[in-house]
């Protein structure tokens, strides 16, 4: 791969956008939240992240879904956690999250919209949560 | 524990955002014979004294996560990098900032692997918040050299932000190719 400039991702960026249909879900945002404590990283969290950033653009849901860091929710024993926030589904933060179970969150809570069973371990904490 | 040096970058740029920076400068050199990082932050700083409290492994502010003991992020480090014979060093002015540079030795049995720096860059450029983050990564090798700046508001502005999926896909792509060597 030869060095990318800025103006070339530029590019690369207005011509993915055409290509593009965001698709409004009940007006509001998918979010992927992936916990990246000094508990999340030694677990795995970075790889998880990446894997779920792939995941999500090769399902095409690239458009429709933020993805953010967080830091530590509480849950060290069952890291890497990751909470999706998805309109039409119930807030979950999923645990145990490793680079091979990323792909499948991905496909089964965003794409066929049923839980991650086996993963399930909180909705968000109480000091975590934007009132 | 922490496995690869990224992890430890990762670690202290989060511990510079969460300390208020407007600015965090991020430095990544690497030779065949050592690599170097500094971690520069213009946040709140801190005394001396809660300097030597930072390395304390049984020591946390509390702030973070209101019921944990411990604080492992630089303790972790010191030790790494003494296990290596490498160095470490961290300099803070309460009111102006903290720098936080280290380096080990490549050819130590014990120091950590660089790890995925494509990844890392997008983890710390990533971070929320309104600050400015510059990364400058050098590379002089026997193999090829490379050098590169990086300003996380005009990726932002390239990317239309970078939160979104398919911008992150993209950053990572550019991260990946801004690793190649200059001589190819």
């Amino acid at each position: 791969m030869a060095k990318m400039t800025l103006e070339q991702l530029r590019k690369l960026r207005e011509d993915k956008k055409q290509d593009l249909t965001r698709r409004e879900v009940e007006g509001k945002e998918i979010q992927i939240i992936v916990g990246m404590g000094t508990c999340g990283i030694a677990a795995g969290a970075k790889q998880t992240f990446d894997e779920i950033v792939k995941a999500v653009d090769e399902y095409g849901l690239g458009a429709d879904v933020i993805i953010r860091q967080t830091g530590c929710m509480g849950l060290c024993y069952v890291e890497p956690t990751v909470e999706v926030v998805m309109p039409g589904m119930p807030t979950v933060i999923y645990g145990k999250m490793t680079q091979e179970t990323a792909k499948e969150l991905v496909r089964k809570h965003l794409v066929e919209k049923s839980l991650l069973e086996n993963h399930i371990f909180d909705r968000p904490a109480a000091d975590i949560v934007k009132k | 524990m922490h496995y690869a040096l990224e992890d430890y970058v990762l670690d202290i740029a989060q511990n510079a955002v969460e300390a208020g920076a407007g600015l965090v400068g991020v430095e990544v050199d690497e030779t065949d014979e050592a690599v170097s990082v500094a971690i520069t932050d213009d946040g709140v700083g801190m005394t001396e004294e809660e300097v030597a409290r930072a390395l304390d492994p049984f020591y946390t502010d509390g702030k973070k996560h209101a019921k944990r003991k411990v604080g492992l992020g630089l303790p972790f480090l010191v030790q790494a990098a003494r296990q290596a014979e490498g160095s470490f060093g961290i300099e803070s002015r309460k009111g102006e900032g903290t720098r936080v540079s280290f380096s080990f030795p490549k050819g130590n049995v014990d120091a950590p692997p660089v790890g995925d720096l494509p990844g890392l860059f997008r983890s710390i450029l990533c971070l929320p918040g309104a600050h400015e983050m510059t990364i400058r990564r050098t590379r002089t090798s026997k193999s090829g050299d490379l050098s590169y700046e990086l300003s996380r508001k005009e990726l932002a502005e390239a990317l239309g932000g970078l939160e979104r999926g398919d911008s992150l896909a993209m950053l990572r792509d550019f991260l990946v190719s801004q690793e190649e060597d200059e001589t190819d």
